[in-house]
């Protein structure tokens, strides 16, 4: 475990030892539910799930400042509200709701985490590049103005971006080295970040429920429905197809590749973007406009007007996205799956 | 191949192997490798284990194979079935093959063989006895070949060491025993990459995928002082040398690049990579299961050694790795191309009953431009 300092621990509250730090502190979690003094952290914890679960993290009122503390009594605010939040999603159990508070909470890291790369010295090894070492197995140091690591390190976590700028013939490379901005260092561990605070949310066992906690869960319990997507599965999509939807319902991210996958085969079996969009709805980083404005670019019905095509299985191999059965012998793209030719 | 000519490659081989123990040898942490070696007019026998010399010898001598493989990976079961060896690492290999520079030269010395009336003619793409358009094509490759590659070998090791940080010992240099080069490379941090990342590394050294950003020019509002500069380390060096030539001229050029526009420069870059980028062949590397053709071995295409190249400038495939006796032999040639080996010109000869070094029949041979002469009596 990381040792930390008072606002590192509030800027980065998934690295601090939960149950250590209630210890530390000299409190229960039963106090939060009984004691009225505490009570409002738990309304806090509450609003922070909710804040997340909408997108708009903005709505939730940190105690962090200009990327410090307000004062010493906003420090252990702000880190039980993310402790107690992790309690109640515990407690709720779902899925949908974990994943998008975590990728919520990367993302709020992710931004406290360029600002403190920014600011750090040459040769230093201060908190954020021991996280980014110890979390997401990268050495970097910083170099003037960049952050340099391995080669190898990059690529690791780069092939999972589609995005050209990522690919290494686009970075400055030098000497077995790259070379990034505090901002591009900090976006290639996002995705590594969101699965880590997920980890913490989803791994150890449920508690049973604390007394004063009930409305909160059972008012996320609710708030969840809004989240739920009703897929029949006809039987007749092609394994691949499959399983992008149940990755979908878990509430897992399905990668760029995969979504496009799943919009261009329905499109071309002549479904609505109306009918797609909502498959999408359990997406961690789910935006309904967005979401409509993709949808209606990949049928080209916006844009260039050009429509896409789902891809081959081919393709669908080499991005790990083919999960063959028998029955896809010999056909070349997830369309042809389940017609026989006689 | 009929079994007088697999009888006598089999033979010339199996000489070679004797005489040349000392040429071949297990790589490093021996017991971690797949082996496999194929026979003459025979598939492919992989998943083998071996031990040590002695064992790898014995099977040279066993079964007198036209091939013989060992994988870059490192297994912690070598011997058993693909998903169950329990891949640990693998050397990071490139292939360089002068049929992938496309040069002039190739034609002039590439055969056409019709799958159909088995007619060898100069290169053509269709038969000339029977029209058909099923030609297998064989290339006797030439110096210039040789040179190109040599070209592409120096380009992918200075790649390797400035920009990938590969230590300059731990590259070999192997000629193919046809008509490339084998690069390997050993204990650099790549080691435990998989493929899909492999293939970042490949595209890398190709110079494909790149972007007009990576050199200073921008869709809106370009600005000439993101440009890159002569003196810069890495691609955007390459580039520079390669675009602006010299310091003076680099004004000018930045100029008739940004007038051009964003597409065009797109369209420049992709041009580029194939002058600037190194052609290898980019699905070897990526394979991190494959079985290559072990050093000191020789090659079924053309009775040549896979061997070692000291000095790349120097070293002269078509002599020093031309290892087969010079006893002479009788063969039946029809080989409407000359080619060089051991110093000497061989052909072009048309359908006639010649007495040859062993060397030089195996080479024809190899490439079914020969056969054995006591065949046609």
């Amino acid at each position: 475990m990381l040792a930390l300092g008072q606002d590192e621990i509030a800027k980065y509250p998934f690295l601090a030892d939960a149950g250590q730090y209630l210890k530390e502190q000299g409190f229960t979690l039963e106090q939060f539910g009984t004691d009225p003094d505490l009570a409002p952290l738990i309304e806090k914890a509450y609003n922070r799930i909710h804040a997340a679960c909408e997108g708009d993290p903005q709505s939730y009122k940190s105690d962090i400042i200009e990327n410090q503390v307000s004062n010493t009594a906003a420090l252990p605010r702000e880190v039980f509200s993310f402790l107690l939040s992790i309690v109640l999603l515990k407690l709720t159990g779902i899925p949908t709701l974990a994943k998008r508070f975590a990728l919520s909470e990367a993302m709020r890291a992710e931004s406290y985490l360029e600002k403190d790369l920014k600011n750090i010295s040459n040769g230093s090894n201060e908190l954020p590049i021991r996280i980014i070492e110890d979390l997401f197995s990268i050495t970097i140091k910083k170099h003037d103005d960049f952050f340099v690591m391995p080669i190898s390190d990059y690529i690791k976590h780069s092939v999972y971006f589609h995005e050209r700028e990522w690919k290494l013939i686009n970075r400055h490379v030098e000497n077995g080295q790259v070379f990034l901005t505090p901002h591009q260092t900090v976006r290639l561990v996002r995705k590594e970040l969101g699965t880590y605070i997920t980890s913490k949310i989803l791994t150890g066992k449920k508690p049973s429920m604390i007394p004063g906690f009930e409305k909160f869960v059972n008012n996320l319990l609710s708030y969840s429905k809004k989240f739920s997507v009703s897929v029949v599965s006809t039987g007749e999509y092609p394994p691949c197809i499959k399983h992008a939807i149940e990755v979908l319902e878990k509430g897992e991210n399905l990668p760029h590749s995969g979504r496009f996958m799943l919009a261009t085969f329905l499109l071309s079996k002549g479904q609505s973007v109306d009918q797609i969009a909502p498959l999408f709805k359990n997406a961690p980083d789910y935006n309904e406009r967005v979401t409509i404005y993709q949808l209606n670019h990949l049928a080209g019905t916006s844009g260039s007007g050009t429509q896409y095509s789902c891809p081959s299985c081919e393709k669908l191999r080499t991005q790990s996205l083919c999960f063959a059965i028998p029955e896809c012998d010999n056909i070349i793209t997830p369309l042809q799956f389940g017609k026989r030719t006689k | 191949m009929n079994e007088h000519d697999v009888k006598f490659l089999e033979d010339s081989f199996k000489k070679y192997y004797f005489e040349h123990f000392d040429q071949i040898h297990v790589p490093k942490k021996t017991s971690e490798r797949e082996f496999g070696y194929q026979k003459f007019n025979s598939g492919m026998i992989r998943h083998i284990s071996i031990k040590d010399d002695k064992e790898l010898h014995l099977l040279l001598m066993k079964n007198v194979p036209s091939d013989v493989y060992c994988s870059n990976a490192y297994y912690s079961f070598p011997n058993l079935p693909m998903n169950e060896k329990e891949w640990k690492e693998a050397d990071m290999i490139f292939d360089i093959d002068s049929k992938d520079l496309h040069l002039d030269c190739r034609m002039s010395h590439t055969v056409s063989i019709c799958g159909n009336c088995k007619t060898i003619s100069e290169y053509s793409n269709q038969c000339k006895n029977c029209g058909s358009a099923k030609l297998d094509k064989k290339s006797l490759p030439c110096k210039n070949c040789i040179e190109g590659s040599k070209n592409e070998v120096n380009k992918l090791s200075e790649i390797l060491i400035d920009d990938l940080g590969v230590d300059k010992n731990n590259i070999s240099v192997y000629f193919s025993g046809n008509e490339g080069f084998h690069v390997y490379v050993y204990d650099s941090q790549f080691q435990n990459l998989g493929s899909r990342e492999r293939s970042e590394l490949a595209d890398y050294i190709l110079f494909k995928g790149v972007i007009p950003e990576t050199f200073g020019m921008k869709k809106f509002k370009p600005e000439r002082s993101l440009f890159p500069d002569l003196s810069e380390k890495g691609w955007r060096g390459r580039f520079s040398k390669e675009v602006f030539k010299t310091k003076t001229k680099r004004p000018k050029v930045v100029t008739e690049l940004i007038s051009a526009g964003y597409s065009q420069f797109q369209k420049y870059l992709e041009t580029l990579s194939n002058q600037i980028g190194v052609r290898i062949d980019p699905n070897v590397t990526i394979d991190i299961h494959r079985i290559f053709r072990l050093p000191g071995s020789l090659n079924s295409k053309s009775g040549l050694t896979k061997l070692y190249c000291k000095n790349i400038s120097r070293f002269e495939p078509y002599s020093e790795a031309s290892l087969l006796s010079d006893e002479k032999v009788e063969v039946l040639a029809q080989c409407p191309v000359e080619f060089k080996l051991k110093n000497r010109k061989f052909g072009p000869y048309n359908n006639e009953v010649i007495s040859v070094p062993t060397f030089a029949a195996v080479y024809m041979i190899c490439k079914n431009l020969a056969t054995v002469s006591q065949n046609v009596k």
